[in-house]
């Protein structure tokens, strides 16, 4: 717009324009909070009955057996805790070095080989790699030395290579926006490759790392079908033994899964999936602020030091 | 989770409308058959076969499990629900509410066999050993007379029929108990999880209705009722003399009394022809009825 053009009302007309630009941003970006909101005052309506009728006690059981009354949570968290700790010792070295690889080692012509064939991994629906699970990984883990092929185990290894392509594209992209003089200035005062990567870029690129785990988590946490073929759905927490991961495992959303087509609408049952749901939402909430307050932390950025 | 949905339908426009009320519409007829897992595949048989019989009526048959079915039946929006287990008084209950009055139909028996893999040396259980071995009061294979390892359980999940079922004869052998499936039992999702596993685990120990059973892959256990009963394979000829202890009647519920086409589709299953198929199925086939 030129100068010649902005008259009073040329003026008023373009104020009146960022207004509703402005409310139209700010609704859109309220709305997500009012749909989290929304979410979760969905789920605490149906789950509040369940409270009514059920004390501290019922939930703190040790068993999950609804056809019977018994609502424990133990087992589904602990399923669902040890299913998605597995995955990120599997998924977090892997995904971070090949992240480093490509944005700080790899020459081109690898990096355009490697980067489309990441993003189609991230492109295979859950329930084929829960099917190959069960049909190729099971019986390799069986065979192993567990007692069945069905363990936390064989989801957790699943729902790494489910939540590798996520954090290796974000963790990469983190690692592109490092800003080039960070490394041109390491390397000037004679750091070697290496320690432009360990000691400059990556503490730099450390937020964009650490949102690119906590994806990887979400994607843990909330898988479902595969999981659900995977894990044998026993509603047991195993002893705390060197073969824990090679124990079968419930997890909550299996649990949700598994029962909710079946449950009379309004039933305790009913409301005690909601609140299930609730519990699985709670704890993505906090894995998810205690993430941003580490991010947050962060800030100023720690200077570099050789 | 088996949703086998087939709708056999002539191609007629009414078919698939999911506008038409369930029960009759002119020309071309539609049920709505929903239920049981255990059930899907004999429904499915007779659906098909059933067009030969009176291509007017197409039969759209899902699966879902029995507490779906009758959960559907409930509600109104189908027209048969197939159950491996009878109605409970609160589902009855509830049907009563909405205005329906469930009329029960015993369309097949199932005989329930439980299987190991073909290299487990143990070849029969007693139904007290069973419920001893799925409440974790046995954990090892040595003490039923077999290997020393580990008995892997396998069970449906909680929510089908079969299970049910199961928990009440077999688990607490017929008697009003607290007993339940020890919290190492794996839940499956279906029938065929049960078999799979079965398959390549040496160790395991799971239940199927007999139509899912393949004697060439699992081995099928001879059960007795206690350790002075003669023991018995389950086969459509124990079964249906019952001297196979874990057999049960497989179930279908419609909405009041069957009228008009529902009428007629109920009488063909019950009838030789029907019959016919359950046999072919691996079911027990009903006595004839009146």
């Amino acid at each position: 717009m030129t100068t010649v053009e902005r008259t009073n009302g040329g003026q008023r007309w373009q104020q009146r324009k960022e207004w509703l630009i402005e409310a139209l941003i700010r609704v859109s970006g309220i709305s997500a909070i009012a749909l989290i909101a929304l979410i979760f005052i969905f789920l605490l309506r149906e789950a509040l009955p369940a409270f009514g009728q059920l004390g501290a006690s019922d939930f703190t059981n040790s068993r999950w057996y609804p056809i019977e009354d018994k609502f424990g949570l133990a087992p589904l968290i602990f399923g669902t805790l040890l299913v998605t700790i597995g995955a990120l010792i599997m998924a977090v070295p892997v995904g971070l070095t090949t992240a480093v690889y490509l944005g700080e080692f790899a020459p081109t012509w690898q990096r355009e080989i490697l980067k489309p064939l990441i993003e189609i991994l991230a492109g295979i629906p859950s329930i084929v790699l829960g099917f190959l699970g069960w049909i190729a990984l099971a019986p390799i883990v069986q065979r192993l030395g567990a007692s069945t092929g069905l363990t936390a185990f064989t989801g957790s290894f699943i729902l790494a290579y489910m939540a590798l392509p996520t954090m290796i594209s974000i963790a990469e992209d983190a690692l592109y926006a490092v800003p080039r003089e960070y490394r041109d200035g390491a390397l000037a005062i004679g750091a070697t490759r290496w320690q432009t990567t360990w000691r400059v870029v990556l503490p730099a690129a450390r937020s964009g790392i650490v949102t690119a785990i906590m994806l990887g988590v979400g994607r843990a946490i909330g898988e479902t079908m595969a999981v659900m073929m995977v894990t044998g759905n026993a509603a047991n927490i195993p002893a705390l033994a060197p073969d824990i991961f090679f124990q079968p495992v419930r997890t909550m959303t299996a649990t949700i899964a598994a029962e909710m087509g079946e449950v009379a609408q309004g039933s305790l049952h009913y409301n005690v999936l909601f609140t299930v749901g609730i519990v699985l939402f709670v704890i993505t909430f906090a894995i998810n602020s205690i993430a941003a307050s580490v991010v947050g932390r962060s800030k100023p950025r720690p200077r570099a030091s050789l | 989770m088996l949703l086998l949905t087939l709708l056999l339908s002539g191609c007629g426009p009414a078919a698939g409308e999911a506008a038409d009320p369930p029960g009759e519409s002119v020309g071309q007829r539609a049920i709505q058959n929903k239920g049981s897992d255990t059930l899907v595949n004999v429904a499915l048989a007779w659906a098909e076969a059933y067009r030969q019989v009176d291509p007017t009526v197409s039969i759209a048959v899902t699966g879902g499990g029995s507490g779906t079915g009758i959960a559907s039946l409930i509600n109104g929006t189908v027209d048969i629900a197939n159950a491996s287990r009878a109605m409970k008084p609160e589902e009855i209950e509830s049907a009563q509410a909405n205005g329906i009055n469930p009329v029960e139909f015993v369309v097949a028996i199932d005989a329930l066999a439980i299987i190991v893999h073909p290299d487990n040396p143990v070849e029969r259980l007693t139904i007290p050993q069973l419920a001893a071995i799925y409440t974790g009061r046995i954990t090892n294979w040595s003490q039923v007379g077999g290997n020393d390892a580990d008995i892997i359980l396998l069970s449906r999940e909680s929510n089908s029929g079969t299970h049910v079922y199961f928990l009440e004869e077999v688990v607490r052998g017929g008697e009003e108990s607290e007993q339940i499936f020890a919290p190492q039992t794996l839940f499956m999702p279906s029938s065929v999880g049960i078999t799979s596993e079965v398959r390549r685990n040496p160790n395991a120990i799971g239940y199927d209705g007999l139509g899912y059973v393949d004697p060439e892959h699992e081995k099928i256990l001879a059960i007795a009722e206690d350790e002075n009963s003669p023991y018995y394979e389950p086969s459509v000829e124990t079964a249906s003399n019952e001297t196979y202890p874990i057999a049960r009647p497989l179930y279908m519920y419609t909405a009041g009394e069957p009228t008009g086409a529902i009428q007629e589709y109920l009488d063909w299953i019950r009838s030789p022809a029907g019959q016919e198929i359950v046999a072919e199925i691996g079911f027990v086939p009903i006595e004839e009825t009146p």
